[in-house]
């Protein structure tokens, strides 16, 4: 760890201790009307009409009608509407928009409003639904070859939830009409150009009339990637429509039940395996992407490439399809498509571990991948691959190999101990060369007469820390104390577009072009002048070219790595597990500020845990998701997981600043793999094959291990 | 003028002439401006709406006006201002304890109130006295540790 790596106090640490932080809620003038959407309440039906009573002065009601330009949402395919065409698609969807200067008034008027439909056939079971977004396919080897070689051949489906990314703060977004007919748009969100092209195209404004700026963001996860470009069209509309401020804030059960989270999947693993090594994969995994496409193709893309997990496996088919059904659309949530394979392939490489009679983790280290070998998509891993270090550094923080002998010994009382471990990776940046052909990151660097240099991008901090490790980069470049370094919320009418907020990016991609413009400044740097310095993206040469078409190449230039440790106890009386100890080592590269990439790691981590032991969400045969409230839907509190440990292991990756890489999503991929292997030796040694794998499930098992 | 809910807020004497069943946390942030209390469900169930009434650490958006008669409520605006806070805000910045900020304020009057009660917490206790406040982005380790700090370095204060 370089000196860079030494921690300060965070830049927006002070506003957001003392509440004096602006979220878009804050802002309080008496001129902001509140909007709130008309969902759908059928999954699907024909819109046949929509009765609105007669409106109090100074309400209104906005919907399709009312938008000036394409009432479609620009965000991959472009086929989610601004508000509901004739149909809608999944009980949620916005049909229209309530705005006015009372909050009870606005939502008397919802309540008041019929709208007529006619039923049309739901789908909520993606293997009942004819319609498939994406199917992509990655070979590599001869699969039947190695099938046919095969001592003996395994197959297992795995089924993985929804998860919420339940930032605390809900969506939010505030539209204001401005003088000439411009359009200022704000509030919670991730990637402020994102928002800018879909809201141009559907008020049909063009770029110069627009602007989008972040509010202080309370959380985002991936939530935030595509749902404000959909809020914001709306909210957008309604304020041309009425020539006023528009905000609207979802409440938690809106939040919960309506805006897009991680896509519950459906992975069939048939895995050959001669003289006790895997020889080849066919993987059949299927995601649950709901009404619209919005996020879903590059999600699934980064999911089936992860699905072979850590390990070299020389045959490969791997068939992934994003399936339509009446669900709300399913979308971004850190880790981006990565922890639904990864937790199969972890646990179908345990089963076989098991069948064959050899330790997991023995198994496992077998076929992991080195520095040199191909990926998945006939890439390379450039880079070391340190994962046999990490083991032996968990093992001697939590003993796992000694606990992993001593709990597989009959357990009989109420309490039964399991301990499991998981290996994953997280590809860093854009999948293949959407950051070349797509992003074209710009950054700049303006410095004033003064002496002060403004950060100039369109990142935005949404909690992981990016105004705190950006101005270190630049600030240590520079040679400069960090207070003349100013990084304010991106306002799309000041800072050119670099990029996107996903995706793991921002420090490694971003964090290195504002390197290089530092560099460049310090060079050219004179007193007393105003200074401006762009940098644009480099694709680092060393790549083996990625095609879309046939997945073959470098998807990503490197890898962050984690191994997990879950140690659990279960009661077998109420079923619960118990977490006694999660211990999670990762390398993300050189941390930019060590106690930033702790907390990301902590924080992603404990989403990890919840997602495979807790965080249990459903949509019954209607449609309908009911676990819409903090009391169903269950997130990890200070209580659930006490004792978590976190340690870095670094390689450093030398096209990023100082050596760091992907960091953000890392965290929130890995702890299933280990929490389900836990379970399955607390249970004896059964086979799993779902999470979230709650208290309930456990009481199943244990009953159905009984009548055995 | 008699019907008006008389309460102090932030060391202020206040008369509330609105509705006695007005939700406390609507009330401070829209009638007072005081933003720091943060909404995160109205239900009850995350904290982020989080004050203290007369020293008892209260989910405000639980609570009707008509029960404030008479009380002490303390919010951060307030809080902000005393040693109490100084200490833990020291505490948390030197752990990096604030991610998104969300929870924050009300993370931080439920330090308070829990180094009242028990000046010297357990790791179990400080683990018990926030779990009525949930945080998303930390995984909570930080913010034990920070509290852990403010209790030593307040040492005496509590
Ligand atoms: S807003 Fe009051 S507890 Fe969530
Ligand atoms: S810091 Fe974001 S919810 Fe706690």
């Amino acid at each position: 760890m370089g000196q860079i790596s030494g921690s300060v106090v965070k830049r927006d640490h002070s506003t957001k201790f003392s509440g004096a932080a602006i979220y878009v809620g804050d802002y309080m003038e008496s001129d902001i009307l509140t909007g709130k959407i008309l969902h759908s309440q059928k999954a699907h039906a024909k819109l046949i009409e929509v009765k609105v009573p007669e409106l109090p002065a100074g309400y209104y009601y906005v919907d399709r009608r009312d938008v000036p330009g394409d009432n479609n949402v620009n965000i991959v395919k472009d086929d989610m509407p601004v508000f509901a065409r004739e149909t809608v698609e999944y009980i949620g969807e916005a049909i229209g928009m309530v705005c006015g200067p009372d909050e009870s008034m606005v939502e008397h008027i919802l309540s008041a409003i019929e709208v007529v439909y006619e039923d049309l056939p739901v789908v909520t079971d993606v293997l009942k639904s004819d319609t498939a977004f994406f199917d992509y396919t990655i070979t590599k080897g001869d699969i039947d070859k190695a099938f046919k070689e095969a001592d003996k051949v395994y197959e297992e489906v795995f089924e993985t939830g929804f998860q919420d990314q339940t930032y605390l703060e809900t969506q939010g977004m505030m539209a204001e009409p401005q003088a000439e007919g411009r359009v200022f748009l704000h509030g919670s969100l991730q990637c402020p150009y994102y928002v800018l092209n879909a809201v141009t195209r559907a008020l049909g404004l063009p770029r110069e009339k627009v602007h989008i700026a972040q509010d202080a963001t309370g959380g985002g996860f991936g939530g935030k990637e595509d749902y404000p470009s959909i809020l914001g069209c709306q909210v957008g509309v309604a304020a041309v429509a009425t020539g006023h401020k528009v905000r609207c804030i979802f409440g938690r059960r809106e939040d919960l039940e309506f805006t897009p989270k991680k896509h519950p999947s459906h992975n069939t693993y048939k895995v050959a395996v001669k003289d006790g090594r895997v020889t080849a994969m066919d993987v059949d995994v299927i995601f649950n992407g709901g009404a619209y496409t919005t996020l879903s193709a590059v999600v699934l893309q980064r999911g089936i490439i992860c699905a072979n997990g850590v390990y070299d496996v020389p045959n490969l088919h791997i068939r992934g399809r994003a399936i339509k059904t009446n669900t709300v659309p399913s979308g971004a949530y850190r880790g981006f498509g990565g922890p639904q394979t990864f937790v199969s392939v972890e646990m179908v490489m345990d089963h076989i571990a098991r069948d064959l009679g050899i330790r997991p983790l023995e198994f496992k280290l077998k076929h992991l991948v080195k520095k040199g070998d191909s990926t998945s998509t006939s890439g390379k891993y450039h880079f070391d691959v340190p994962i046999v270090e990490m083991v032996e550094e968990l093992d001697r923080i939590c003993d796992y190999r000694k606990k992993r002998e001593m709990y597989a010994k009959p357990q009989t009382g109420r309490y039964r101990r399991g301990i499991g471990l998981s290996m994953c990776f997280h590809g860093a940046g854009f999948t293949g060369s959407g950051e070349r052909d797509f992003i074209k990151a710009v950054v700049r660097l303006k410095k004033s007469a003064d002496g002060m240099v403004t950060i100039l991008i369109s990142n935005t901090d949404m909690g992981q820390g990016l105004r705190t490790i950006m101005p270190k980069i630049v600030a240590k470049e520079l040679d400069l104390p960090l207070t003349q370094i100013i990084y304010e919320y991106p306002d799309t009418d000041f800072v050119p577009d670099s990029g996107p907020t996903v995706a793991s990016r921002s420090t490694m991609v971003v964090g290195e072009l504002l390197c290089q413009a530092a560099k460049r400044l310090r060079a050219e740097w004179q007193d007393g002048e105003e200074q401006m310095i762009e940098e644009h993206y480099k694709h680092p040469e060393f790549l083996i070219p990625f095609s879309l078409d046939d997945f073959k190449g470098d998807a990503y230039p490197t890898y962050s790595w984690l191994v997990n440790v879950i140690e659990l106890e279960i009661d077998t009386y109420t079923g619960r597990p118990q977490v006694l100890g999660a211990y999670g080592c990762f390398d993300v590269g050189t941390p930019i500020d060590y106690n930033i990439v702790v907390g990301q790691m902590e924080g992603g981590f404990l989403q990890s845990i919840g997602y495979a032991s807790m965080e249990y969400m459903t949509a019954d045969k209607t449609g309908r998701i009911r676990n819409n409230s903090f009391s169903d839907y269950i997130i990890p509190t200070a209580m659930d997981v006490p004792n978590l440990k976190v340690i870095l292991h670094t390689v450093e990756y030398p096209e990023g600043p100082y050596g760091a890489k992907g960091a953000g999503e890392l965290p929130a991929v890995g702890a299933p793999g280990a929490y389900m292997e836990a379970v399955e030796q607390a249970l004896e040694s059964v086979d799993l094959h779902h999470i979230p794998f709650t208290a309930e499930d456990v009481l199943k098992s244990l009953e159905e291990a009984e009548k055995k | 003028m008699s019907d008006a809910i008389r309460f102090t807020l932030n060391g202020e004497e206040t008369l509330y002439n609105g509705n006695p069943a007005d939700r406390l946390l609507d009330v401070l942030r829209e009638t007072y401006k005081l933003t720091g209390v943060k909404c995160g469900c109205k239900e009850g169930e995350c904290g982020a709406c989080s004050v203290l009434m007369d020293g008892e650490l209260i989910n405000s958006c639980m609570v009707a006006l008509g029960r404030c008669e008479g009380s002490n409520i303390v919010t951060i605006e307030g809080f902000s201002k005393t040693e109490h806070f100084q200490v833990i805000d020291k505490a948390y910045a030197a752990v990096s304890a604030v991610q998104c900020g969300y929870c924050i304020p009300g993370m931080v009057l439920a330090t308070e109130a829990l180094l009242v009660k028990t000046p010297h917490p357990t790791e179990e206790e400080i683990r018990t006295g926030l779990s009525g406040n949930l945080c998303r982005c930390t995984g909570y380790n930080a913010i034990v540790k920070a509290v852990q700090i403010a209790a030593k370095e307040g040492d005496g204060l509590w």
